[in-house]
């Protein structure tokens, strides 16, 4: 596939990781920011091909993880309703809240649907005027563009059965949290590639200026990834601190302005609560005053929430950088891909289903599953 | 989520409310809206996200990019060389 298989080859993968090697010259903490990277850094297993005492801290940049227990059972509560449509993104699904998940409803006769796009939603409340339509509308600045625009085109239609449970929120005050968080190890950030081409990168240069952090922007294949980390070390060894850009290809400075518009006529910046982390102020978006209308929130009445986490999962933890799926007591066993207990292990995002796919601390390999199933019909 | 994947447009459909295209995955299609990259023509290659073109991709910034990473062991050795004390009868050092 051109554009993806080009930055996946693995002699040019070699060099990278030689050229890392031989510019390091002392320890190095590195977070990616983004879920999707963390995938991609496990699976290929670059995090381990760093020079000794290079690490790499996994970021909460998994939308499906820092989506908080309340959102998610407020979802439970409007997906159960029978006048209800309930549609979302298929990560979410199988996304614990306190007492079940969307999956297991649907399981059970609720209308849950997953869709790959907002605008399918809008297309099943224009086909079904009867029935209200909800979109469950998370995600970060990536996202934000697809759900502004359905929420648009909904005021647009004249549309009264359409409604979207808002769950946004931002990278940047998640990455100052973490700086100002006074167990902060993280001496260099690679951001996400795709929230920039959205949002471009103005907003980083401040934050790589007040805490002089290295900042490189970039992309989500393999040698994306090297060159990212080696841009930043090679900042953190000249001493530098700057915003700079891996990912030329698809992102500008200033970012998208048509996709920000449309995200700024809909949506305001407000406090959003992250799952694990806690309240961020200014750190999430809210639709306007304007399109309150289409706020499932406040169309529908979900009663009191009483959340639960499960006792044994320490995704806050995780997701904030501190402790590693392998720190975790329940990973692979009590918690995996079929039985998740939060929602690193569920998201395609989450570390704790990169390390599982990855086999990373499990005694029995799950990396290769035809090889497993060879095992078994012997 | 933030998974966006490039692909081809290979075809506009400008009839609807919104401004959409078939775009072409290596070899799978599928609709994206074109709405925040209204400048796309057909033949150019955008990232798709959640149904959404969110960048036009920049084919002279991909063609740099390749290169220099391709061209990675020539810098290397041009670094190595440089950092080495200067000697005029030195055969095969072209200045950079």
């Amino acid at each position: 596939m051109k554009y993806v298989d080009e930055y996946r080859d693995s002699l040019v993968a070699r060099k990278l990781v030689a050229e890392i090697h031989r510019i390091t010259t002392r320890p190095w903490a590195l977070m990616e920011v983004c879920g999707g990277q963390t995938h991609t850094l496990v699976k290929q297993g670059i995090d381990e091909a760093l020079p000794e005492g290079v690490r790499m801290i996994h970021g909460p940049g998994c939308p499906v993880c820092v989506t908080p227990l309340e959102q998610i059972d407020k979802a439970l509560a409007i997906a159960a309703r029978p006048d209800v449509i309930f549609t979302s993104y298929g990560d979410m699904l199988r996304v614990p809240g306190s007492t079940t998940d969307l999956l297991s409803l649907k399981a059970r006769g609720a209308d849950v649907r997953i869709v790959y796009s907002p605008l399918d939603a809008l297309k099943i409340a224009v086909a079904n005027p009867d029935r209200q339509v909800v979109f469950f509308a998370i995600g970060f600045e990536t996202t934000a563009p697809a759900n502004a625009m359905a929420v648009s085109q909904a005021a647009a239609l004249g549309l009264d059965n359409f409604a979207v449970l808002v769950s946004h929120v931002l990278v940047p005050p998640a990455m100052t949290a973490i700086l100002e968080s006074p167990t902060c190890q993280v001496q260099a950030f690679l951001a996400a590639g795709h929230v920039c081409a959205v949002m471009g990168w103005t907003e980083y240069e401040p934050i790589a200026e007040r805490y002089h952090v290295p900042i490189v922007v970039t992309g989500f294949e393999p040698l994306d990834l090297l060159e990212g980390i080696l841009m930043a070390i090679r900042q953190l060894e000249e001493g530098r601190a700057v915003v700079e850009n891996q990912y030329a290809r698809a992102v500008t400075r200033g970012g998208n302005l048509a996709a920000q518009e449309t995200v700024f006529r809909v949506f305001e910046v407000g406090q959003r609560t992250w799952r694990g982390i806690g309240t961020i102020p200014a750190s999430g978006y809210h639709l306007r005053p304007e399109f309150a209308k289409f706020d499932a929130e406040a169309r529908f009445d979900v009663g009191d929430i009483h959340t639960r986490e499960h006792p044994a999962c320490i995704a806050g933890e995780i997701l904030q950088g501190t402790k590693s799926p392998l720190d975790c007591a329940a990973y692979g066993g009590l918690c995996n891909p079929q039985k998740p207990l939060g929602a690193p292990m569920v998201s395609a995002e989450g570390v704790c289903s990169a390390y599982h796919a990855a086999g990373r601390g499990l005694a029995a390999p799950t990396a290769f599953p035809l090889y497993d199933l060879a095992k078994v019909a012997r | 989520m933030c998974l966006g994947i490039p692909g081809k447009v290979v075809e506009i459909r400008d009839g609807g409310p919104l401004r959409m295209a078939l775009v072409d995955f290596g070899g799978a299609r599928k609709e994206a809206c074109l709405e925040y990259v209204p400048e796309v023509q057909v033949g150019e290659y955008v990232i798709v996200h959640v149904g959404f073109a969110i960048s036009r991709l920049d084919e002279d910034e991909a063609l740099r990019t390749l290169e220099m990473l391709r061209t990675l062991d020539e810098l290397m050795v041009q670094q190595e060389l440089g950092a080495m004390p200067a000697d005029a009868d030195a055969p095969g050092v072209a200045a950079p």
